[in-house]
């Protein structure tokens, strides 16, 4: 009966740490929408700010997160699969291969305002790229690298080696079994890494500030090397600068809604791919 | 070489590391018949029959002494290409592994990663892999199916028609009975026994009257040596050694 | 390492040596009763068959589950097929020696045609032999089984020196003598039967030694010391 008792207890308490956990999104969502919600027309989705940035809409700062987030993943993503591939498929077990392995973990924990200072000090200043779309897809695309290349090394460690040995014995080549037999089931969750890592570009802001965000631009970029403005660097900038804080305030919250929006709407779509691939797995 | 020994193993050695796993084995497959592998866990079934076909590679830190050959010809010569061993040499594995793809493209996997690509070709083989293996009737509406869908016993038979379809000599066989029910057990067998027509088959198996019913010869294997190699009948009637007494009559340990 | 199936084996083969010596037994008797004329003697012994008969049945059935459930191979399938041929041979064993005593009731009211000479030698070896089979089987004894299976030439020998003897000195000469003489000519060849079964028993037991079947063959009975471990 004690048993019992004392399993009853623990799972309340469990449960009851999960409800804390779920208030605090669930406040966090209901704050900013409420406060967000108001600020969303189809004017601000679609129109530039106008009148020191009291009214108009925020397009070019969606525009530009898109180019940003677009850029960060076309570089980010072969190489972090390329980079998962040769350090689960190919490299010898060795000390070496260890250290890189921890390395790139490392990586991760680094604060993304450094990464920010080194496309600085990189692409800005020695590649001479300037403030751009490209400095700061780059920047953030470097960013996210241990994490795409976690999530594809851990994609491509959940595949049985089962299917390897299934393939070798049937005559294929090492790259051949790599490409028909592993990364096919490992899609789902290579492209899952992917995908919560676009969430992750969308919303920083340290890395771009030196690199590729501009408070204030008329009109949307037309090239790589162009400054842009971007949601999240566009929150920080209505909530610091300006001359009208209260008229600001209130659009960066619409800002935030919308970024709030798409960041859940790309989870959201990173868990129908796992799904559907899961289904199609069996 | 004789006309009639498919693969010849020679003064064989193999270490994991420093561990060795295979002692001084010498034996004689012989061609257009079972020959059943038996033995305590880790007596070294497996380590033999992957290195027919040359899987252990995969695994680091090994080394073979001694020849293996097939048909005369040592497969591990640097000179043979082991993509074409493997090719020559088909296997089936303990748990069926199908490729989480449809029924249609387990079989023809293997003719794709060898470069095969004329559709009507592809179509005809992967049908008669799959008749060769006893699944197409089974599996003939379905073909663009998940294979994840079969049963085991259909899944083994399935494994069972991609290994068939890239035309092996041999095919090895690591215990393919072991995760399946009784009557998928039988079916794989007659299979077995049909096989043997067409192909030297090569079986791992711990369940001793599978041996029995289905082998040519029998080979019994004890922590990496060979005991005694002889053809089945003699081996469970009256075996010379008397630790394969021993063991086929369960007094072992 | 222990097994049950040991146990069973056991029990099956303690059964096989209670057949064996009631077999013996009745071999026994019956030669009492036929040097003894003694027709109780005979009638006991006709009696006691139906319990050997018994217990064939039960060792049969407990050979066959056990086939089947056990599926034996090796030494343990050798002893098993074995111990099933040694059942039905020892329970003709008996059979013959029932037919002995029913012989003793044809004679038992009349005088002997001759003395008994040849007849109670033959006697005494098949019970040695039936005797000495047993012996080897139980003990896996190959050299007695050997010896049972060479001395089956002397019982043929004695069986035709009784058929000589009769059909020559008594049944040409005085045809009128045969009723009397037939039964005694039908005896031995029925001690010489036994003889006959314990040399089966003395092969099969080999078999089951040495997995080498000297049935039909008996040129491997010479080179065994080669095949010996």
């Amino acid at each position: 009966m004690r048993k019992i008792v004392s399993q009853r207890i623990g799972f309340s308490f469990l449960f009851l740490l999960l409800l804390i956990t779920l208030l605090f999104l669930g406040t966090i969502i209901y704050f900013i929408a409420a406060k967000g919600v108001g600020a969303i027309s189809w004017q601000f989705l679609t129109q530039s700010p106008k009148n020191a940035m009291t009214s108009g809409g925020v397009a070019p700062a969606i525009v530009g997160t898109f180019y940003l987030v677009l850029g960060a993943i076309v570089f980010s993503f072969p190489l972090g699969l390329a980079s998962a591939i040769y350090l689960c498929e190919y490299s010898p077990k060795s000390y070496i291969i260890n250290i890189i392995r921890i390395s790139i973990n490392n990586l991760a924990g680094v604060p993304s305002v450094v990464f920010g200072l080194f496309g600085l000090a990189v692409f800005v200043k020695f590649f001479g790229f300037g403030v751009s779309i490209l400095s700061g897809a780059l920047t953030l695309g470097i960013m996210v690298l241990p994490q795409i290349i976690s999530a594809s090394q851990e994609a491509l460690l959940a595949v049985p080696q089962s299917y390897r040995e299934a393939s070798f014995a049937l005559g294929a080549t090492p790259w051949k079994t790599i490409k028909k037999a592993v990364i096919p089931p490992a899609l789902p969750g290579i492209l899952t890494g992917v995908i919560l890592s676009v969430g992750r570009v969308a919303g920083e802001t340290a890395p771009i500030i030196f690199t590729a965000a501009t408070l204030y631009k008329r009109g949307y970029p037309n090239s790589i090397f162009s400054e842009v403005m971007a949601l999240p660097y566009h929150i920080y900038g209505l909530m610091t600068e300006g001359t009208h804080p209260v008229q600001q305030k209130e659009i960066a919250y619409g800002c935030a809604f919308v970024l709030l929006i798409l960041v859940l709407s790309v989870s959201f779509l990173a868990i129908v791919i796992r799904q559907r691939q899961r289904r199609k797995n069996g | 070489m004789a006309e009639n020994i498919r693969i010849e193993v020679k003064d064989v050695n193999f270490y994991y590391g420093k561990k060795s796993a295979l002692q001084n084995v010498s034996m004689d497959i012989k061609k257009n018949k079972i020959t059943a592998i038996i033995g305590p866990s880790g007596c070294g079934k497996s380590t033999l029959i992957r290195l027919f076909n040359r899987m252990n590679e995969l695994i680091p830190n090994t080394r073979l002494e001694g020849r293996i050959n097939l048909d005369g010809k040592n497969i591990y010569s640097s000179k043979i290409d082991v993509v074409e061993v493997r090719r020559r040499i088909g296997m089936v594995f303990q748990k069926p592994n199908p490729f989480p793809k449809s029924i249609f493209e387990n079989v023809a996997y293997g003719l794709r990663v060898n470069g095969i690509k004329e559709r009507k070709y592809i179509a005809a083989k992967v049908e008669k892999s799959l008749k060769n293996a006893a699944i197409w009737e089974e599996v003939k509406d379905r073909l663009s199916d998940n294979a994840l869908g079969l049963s085991g016993g259909q899944q083994q038979r399935l494994c069972i028609a991609r290994a068939l379809a890239v035309e092996p000599e041999v095919l090895l066989m690591d215990e393919p009975c072991s995760a399946l029910d009784p009557t998928s057990t039988r079916k794989i067998e007659e299979l077995i026994l049909d096989l043997k027509k067409k192909y030297t088959i090569v079986i791992v198996t711990h369940n001793m009257q599978q041996a029995a019913r289905i082998a040519d010869y029998t080979a019994f294997f004890m922590l990496g040596d060979l005991i005694e190699y002889d053809v089945t009948d003699k081996i469970f009637t009256r075996p010379s050694k008397k630790v394969t007494e021993d063991y086929i009559t369960g007094r072992f340990g | 390492m222990q097994r049950h199936f040991d146990q069973e084996l056991k029990t099956l083969k303690e059964k096989l040596l209670k057949m064996a010596a009631l077999t013996e037994g009745a071999i026994r008797l019956s030669i009492e009763a036929l040097k003894n004329k003694d027709k109780e003697l005979a009638k006991g012994v006709i009696k006691a068959d139906s319990e050997i008969d018994k217990i064939e049945l039960e060792i049969e059935e407990k050979s066959i589950e056990l086939l089947a459930t056990r599926q034996p191979v090796a030494i343990d399938l050798r002893f098993l097929t074995t111990g099933m041929k040694i059942n039905s041979e020892l329970e003709r064993i008996a059979d013959l020696a029932v037919n002995v005593c029913q012989r003793v009731f044809q004679i038992a009211d009349q005088p002997l045609v001759k003395p008994l000479i040849d007849i109670p030698k033959l006697a005494d070896l098949a019970r040695q032999m039936v005797k000495e089979t047993i012996d080897a089987f139980v003990n896996k004894d190959k050299a007695l089984a050997k010896k049972v299976i060479l001395s089956d030439s002397q019982a043929d020998k004695l069986r035709n020196a009784v058929y000589y003897e009769l059909v020559d000195d008594y049944i040409v000469k005085d045809g009128s003598c045969g009723p009397r003489a037939v039964p005694l000519i039908l005896i031995s060849r029925h001690l010489e039967r036994i003889c006959d079964h314990a040399t089966y028993i003395a092969e099969d037991t080999i078999y089951m030694i040495d997995a080498k079947i000297v049935k039909h063959h008996p040129e491997k009975l010479k080179n065994n010391k080669e095949n010996q471990q």
